[in-house]
């Protein structure tokens, strides 16, 4: 096994336990299969004081991320109106899906289309709003292309850096980090806090990248290569995180 | 003198006769987990109409937008869980059929509190920046009349009391007097939902009914959350949250809830669900979930 091994889905996991390095000891919550690997992997390495939960009622101290109920080696009980306690008290990091987002980081999760009568009803406001406006957020995008990277968000479900901003004070707890997708790395690293190009995966090209996102990206003159996991993260992910390689339907290597 | 304790237990049909078109009802349970089906499935059978439905949704809120009860959805999402989108509120809300009020998840939960503290409402960040501010009217903001910690009087957001005039949940363990106990993972909003219903109109069934000396027995002492203070009516009704899961008495039925699930595809597919799994009382229902498909 070496690190130029690695698949794109593990680049996007390694991708993913970056966003929750230094967070200390807090809930990192990332929601999906990628970014519930994610998580376990940060805390087995970089970032070992993470919570993490089973998915359901409770905060769990296996690296594994999919055990049964019986094997989990638990630590709190956690039922949804616990999550609550963490968001609005400030000790959560999620990471979110996004079936739209723009350039400030600005997420839509309800519907597509006019809220009032939409052409798609998504899954709704959903704990967009409370998440983002008292908590880091990341966002996870499986599939990167125009139609999620646009313009203008149809609803704004999760706040971004500039409607933040319009808040004055009462925007001081957003912190929209990152935006990891199946081909690269997206921060807000700018003075203007627009999104920029913060790596791509290797095997994907700065062009790629541009292509596949539907507003205008801010593109440093040199874009580095998204870091690929070492050999003991390898490791972890492959025989005790996700043995039976769930990552890999999230994300398969493109031939 | 011995001392004789009111008796609530009731049949479905006797809730749903407590019931009236334009209630504003909240449901218990959360997407496809411990939903009060039996009770939602006799609302579908029954003539009620123009109901607001209060929900962490799932196949309640999609089984009475189907069926056309509803008027109005004040929900954060409605999920079947293993089936990311509810397909018939999806169906309802892409026809224009129904109103909406959306709300953050946390927002429900402030909401339901602040109805049950019978205070107008709560203050929060939550939906600040958003455009929930936009998609429901009745959110406000308003400066705090308080400081803050640096001494700032900061934009808030008022939280109004979600009103309610009815509360359906679905427990594991009952007694006939209304007192209650879940066994599985998450008591979820039901207590809250109680709490915020009006004296008269709060129901829950049950997986079992037992003798109030035997409830504990069932568990341990913070499983039981439900008071007879919060119930006025007590239904019996095993599988009563089926198809959707009742942990740990049951989990949820994928098969049947991906034979709901299909029955948004066009009228005549909903007209046969419609037939085989609502209009039918409720112990054919359940003797035919039994029995299998």
């Amino acid at each position: 096994m070496s690190a130029t091994s690695a698949t794109r889905a593990e680049v996007c996991v390694v991708a993913l336990a970056e966003c929750f390095r230094g967070d200390g000891e807090i809930l990192a919550n990332p929601i999906g299969t990628i970014p519930m690997i994610a998580g376990r992997l940060a805390r087995a390495t970089f970032a070992p004081d993470l919570c993490v939960t089973d998915g359901e009622a409770a905060l769990v101290d296996n690296d594994a991320a999919f055990v049964a109920p019986e094997d989990r080696v638990l630590e709190y009980w956690n039922p949804y109106r616990s999550m609550f306690d963490w968001v609005w008290s400030g000790r959560r990091h999620v990471v979110m899906g996004a079936s739209q987002i723009d350039r400030y980081g600005n997420q839509n999760l309800a519907a597509i289309g006019d809220y009032r009568r939409p052409t798609v009803q998504l899954l709704g406001y959903r704990g967009a709003p409370g998440n983002t406006i008292n908590d880091t957020t990341s966002y996870w995008v499986p599939r990167h292309s125009p139609r999620v990277f646009v313009e203008q968000v149809d609803t704004v479900t999760g706040v971004g850096w500039d409607r933040a901003a319009a808040l004055g004070r009462a925007g001081r707890f957003v912190d929209v980090r990152r935006v990891v997708t199946d081909l690269a790395v997206l921060d807000f690293e700018t003075p203007d806090k627009r999104m920029r190009l913060r790596s791509v995966h290797p095997g994907v090209t700065v062009d790629d990248v541009v292509a596949a996102t539907g507003f205008e990206l801010v593109v440093p003159d040199e874009v580095p290569t998204s870091r690929l996991p070492t050999e003991e993260e390898l490791r972890l992910i492959r025989e005790v995180i996700d043995p039976e390689g769930a990552r890999e339907r999230e994300v398969p290597t493109p031939a | 003198m011995t001392r004789t304790a009111t008796d609530k237990l009731m049949t479905v049909d006797e809730v749903v006769a407590r019931l009236r078109p334009g209630m504003t009802i909240a449901i218990g349970g959360w997407a496809s987990r411990r939903k009060p089906m039996a009770i939602v499935r006799a609302i579908a059978r029954s003539d009620l109409h123009d109901l607001t439905v209060v929900t962490h949704g799932g196949p309640d809120l999609g089984l009475l937008c189907a069926a056309g009860k509803v008027r109005k959805a004040v929900h954060a999402f409605a999920s079947l869980d293993t089936i990311p989108l509810e397909p018939h509120f999806r169906a309802a809300r892409q026809a224009g059929a129904i109103e909406d009020e959306p709300l953050d998840e946390g927002l429900v939960h402030l909401g339901l509190q602040a109805a049950a503290w019978r205070v107008p409402f709560l203050p929060t960040r939550v939906g600040l920046g958003s455009d929930l501010l936009r998609d429901n009217p009745r959110l406000t903001t308003f400066t705090s009349p308080v400081p803050d910690e640096d001494g700032e009087h900061e934009l808030l957001v008022a939280m109004p009391a979600i009103r309610l005039d009815a509360a359906i949940c679905h427990l594991n363990v009952a007694d006939r007097r209304g007192n209650a106990m879940f066994l599985g993972p998450d008591l979820y909003w039901d207590d809250l939902m109680l709490q915020a219903a009006p004296t008269g109109c709060r129901f829950i069934s049950a997986e079992k009914v037992v003798d109030t000396a035997e409830l504990a027995g069932h568990g341990c002492l913070h499983q039981m959350r439900i008071s007879r203070m919060m119930v006025d009516g007590v239904v019996h009704a095993p599988g009563g949250a089926h198809p959707t899961s009742c942990e740990p008495d049951y989990p949820r039925d994928e098969a049947a809830q991906r034979a709901y699930a299909d029955a948004a595809a066009s009228p005549e597919a909903w007209a046969a669900y419609r037939a085989e799994w609502v209009d039918v009382p409720e112990e054919e229902y359940q003797r035919k979930v039994r029995e299998g498909r």
